[in-house]
């Protein structure tokens, strides 16, 4: 063990020099950390209620009053844009642990208990044919009024929103922690540790699943992406959070009546929608590439 | 390769059957009472017969296969009879709409070609920008073609097909009048004149979902070609003195595509989803619109229909893409 810790503080300085080598990465990562910024810490700054109607002030082009414009009842659009992406990056962030506690579980499950495999990779088959998005719909339209009527429009959707994400979000992380349990459970350490007469589940909490972490990251960062798209999609269909709350889909539905006359309004949701996810998508590239042992050594030096 | 087609449509009945499973359950199990949103003006005995007609009072296992005799027996032989002008169906009970009171699979059969045409046409377009891009990109890896190729393809991949529609409108259509935003559901193509037309009010929802299907597409196209340069078979082929271009396209690619199916088939419950998604934007009359109309509506048989005809479709172009497969690599089927 005291061997160990620095072979393996060697290996995460290097996972991170590789990170920061990846230049997409970074800037996706930069351009992540700006956006958690402007909508967690944004409002303290520009303070203007996203509620608040101003109905003489609407379809306002920008202005140091309104630097984003306003929407048709005079909203101002920046302290929309901030409101709106609060509730899609923690739509987004919740249906991703949801599904990552699912995935894990199954995957590791799967790859540990012989005779599960077969049935819960059936599964994560079925699960993978399923028409997500029209079951999403149904769902949303069968359950909606009784968990509205439960905890409130708002926070019941949430709830609704992030289960029904997580149900259907967890297939790739379970594939991809199986494949990687497979192979970490005849590693040597873990053979060893089996010998000595460590309980299994001790094995898979202590041993495997620490070992299983890259992959379950990669696959955070992809689920993460894909949330926040499922959850702008519905609230484009019209089927997410009440029209008055706002999130970065809700906006961009909201303004693709006006698409004719104010056209720019469609942007700035849609931008922050397309880019957010630019961006995870490339941190999750980049996590790929650093831990990636096989491109430890040839990946340097490009991008 | 018919044992194979056969064992993989095999395969396919029993998915099919989960998926049913799970969406009767999913209505089933929902709380409140289906009817329950009906219109108010809806006498009580009416209501009633609806009540009866849904089978609602059954056992549930009962009704699942009341449902299941339904989609598989009474639809398919209405449409037989429709088709070949035959009396199959009789006076079969059929799925009818609340909203338009009319049988929901004549509407899904009325509306399925728009949808296949615009999910088929982008995945041509996607297969034809991709896996050139993808090849090419492979080939002459972290040159300046494979730069721009990654970055373009990761913004395809990245927006959103209900923001890239947007876009394209504002843009195409707003701005330069090129194309129009809505399409003209009640155009017939009689003409060369009337497929111009045609042409031009699809060009826009496919390019929406083919710049999807394509930044896919040479994604997965350019890891794999990668994967195989570095072969011993490769060198081999070029050892022998083959020109590059035989090289890459007789050798390498065959051996290539075979993953990229795969993972492309993975992806055809998202590419049905932003279908759905498209339709709506630019208001093509396919199913996804008719989905989303009786999802407003709470029309329940037609929602229900849909989600089972999406999971069809879905299941048959995995088949088809099982099936491609097997064409493309001899040793699948005999795996």
């Amino acid at each position: 063990m005291v061997e160990a810790v620095p072979v393996r503080r060697l290996l995460e300085r290097h996972v991170v020099r590789q990170f920061m080598r990846h230049k997409g990465a970074l800037l996706g990562f930069a351009f992540l950390v700006f956006i958690l910024a402007f909508v967690v810490l944004g409002p303290l700054i520009w303070t203007l209620d996203p509620q608040f109607i101003d109905i003489r002030a609407r379809n306002s082009g920008m202005s140091l009053a309104h630097p984003l414009g306003t929407d048709q009842l005079g909203r101002d659009m920046l302290a929309r844009l901030m409101a709106g992406g609060r509730a899609s990056v923690a739509v987004g962030a919740a249906a991703m642990l949801l599904s990552l506690l699912i995935g894990g579980l199954v995957g590791l499950l799967a790859g540990f208990v012989r005779w599960l495999d077969g049935p819960l990779m059936r599964l994560t088959d079925l699960f993978l044919a399923l028409p997500l998005l029209p079951l999403l719909l149904v769902v949303i339209l069968l359950f909606r009024e009784a968990l509205r009527a439960a905890f409130g429009p708002e926070a019941g959707i949430f709830i609704l929103m992030v289960a029904v994400m997580g149900i259907t979000g967890w297939m790739q992380t379970a594939r991809v922690v199986r494949g990687e349990v497979l192979t970490v459970k005849e590693r040597e350490f873990v053979v060893a540790a089996r010998s000595v007469g460590v309980p299994e589940h001790r094995i898979a909490g202590r041993h495997v699943l620490p070992n299983v972490l890259s992959p379950i990251m990669v696959s955070a960062t992809l689920g993460m992406a894909n949330a926040i798209i499922t959850e702008s999609a519905l609230s484009f269909l019209g089927l997410g959070f009440p029209s008055d709350f706002a999130t970065w889909g809700r906006l961009l539905f909201d303004a693709t009546d006006y698409l004719q006359q104010y056209p720019g309004r469609v942007l700035w949701p849609g931008l922050a929608i397309s880019l957010t996810v630019l961006s995870v998508n490339y941190i999750g590239d980049g996590l790929r590439d650093s831990l990636d042992p096989r491109s430890r050594s040839t990946h340097a030096g490009n991008l | 390769m018919p044992v194979y087609t056969v064992r993989r449509v095999l395969v396919a009945v029993p998915t099919l059957l989960l998926i049913s499973l799970i969406l009767f359950l999913l209505l089933d199990l929902a709380p409140g009472d289906p009817t329950a949103q009906l219109p108010l003006t809806i006498p009580p005995e009416v209501k009633e017969n609806i009540r009866r007609s849904l089978g609602l009072g059954e056992p549930i296992h009962v009704r699942y296969l009341l449902w299941l005799k339904q989609f598989f027996v009474n639809e398919p032989l209405h449409l037989l009879s429709q088709l070949t002008g035959l009396d199959l169906g009789g006076d079969r009970h059929r799925v009818i709409s609340w909203q338009t009171r009319s049988p929901v699979v004549d509407l899904v059969i009325e509306r399925l070609p728009q949808t296949l045409w615009v999910v088929g046409l982008s995945y041509v377009a996607g297969i034809a920008i991709g896996l050139p891009v993808g090849i090419v990109s492979a080939r002459h890896q972290y040159g300046w073609f494979d730069q721009v190729g990654t970055f373009v393809s990761m913004v395809g991949f990245s927006v959103p097909t209900f923001f890239s529609g947007v876009l394209l409108i504002v843009v195409f259509s707003v701005e330069l009048g090129w194309f129009p935003s809505i399409y003209d559901t009640t155009h017939r193509v009689t003409g060369w004149d009337s497929l111009l037309f045609q042409l031009r009010q699809m060009a826009m929802p496919v390019a929406v979902l083919a710049l999807y299907n394509a930044a896919q597409i040479s994604r997965f196209m350019r890891a794999s070609a990668l994967d195989n340069l570095t072969l011993d078979y490769v060198r081999t082929a070029r050892a022998k003195g083959l020109s590059e271009r035989k090289v890459i396209f007789v050798h390498v690619l065959r051996n290539a595509v075979g993953p990229v199916v795969t993972v492309v088939a993975l992806g055809v419950p998202g590419i049905f989803g932003g279908a759905i998604i498209t339709e709506q934007i630019f208001k093509v009359n396919g199913l996804g619109q008719l989905l989303i109309t009786s999802i407003q509506a709470s029309d329940l048989p037609t929602v229900q229909t849909l989600t089972f005809v999406f999971a069809v479709l879905i299941v048959a172009f995995n088949l088809l893409a099982d099936l491609l497969l097997g064409i493309l690599d001899p040793r699948i089927r005999y795996g």
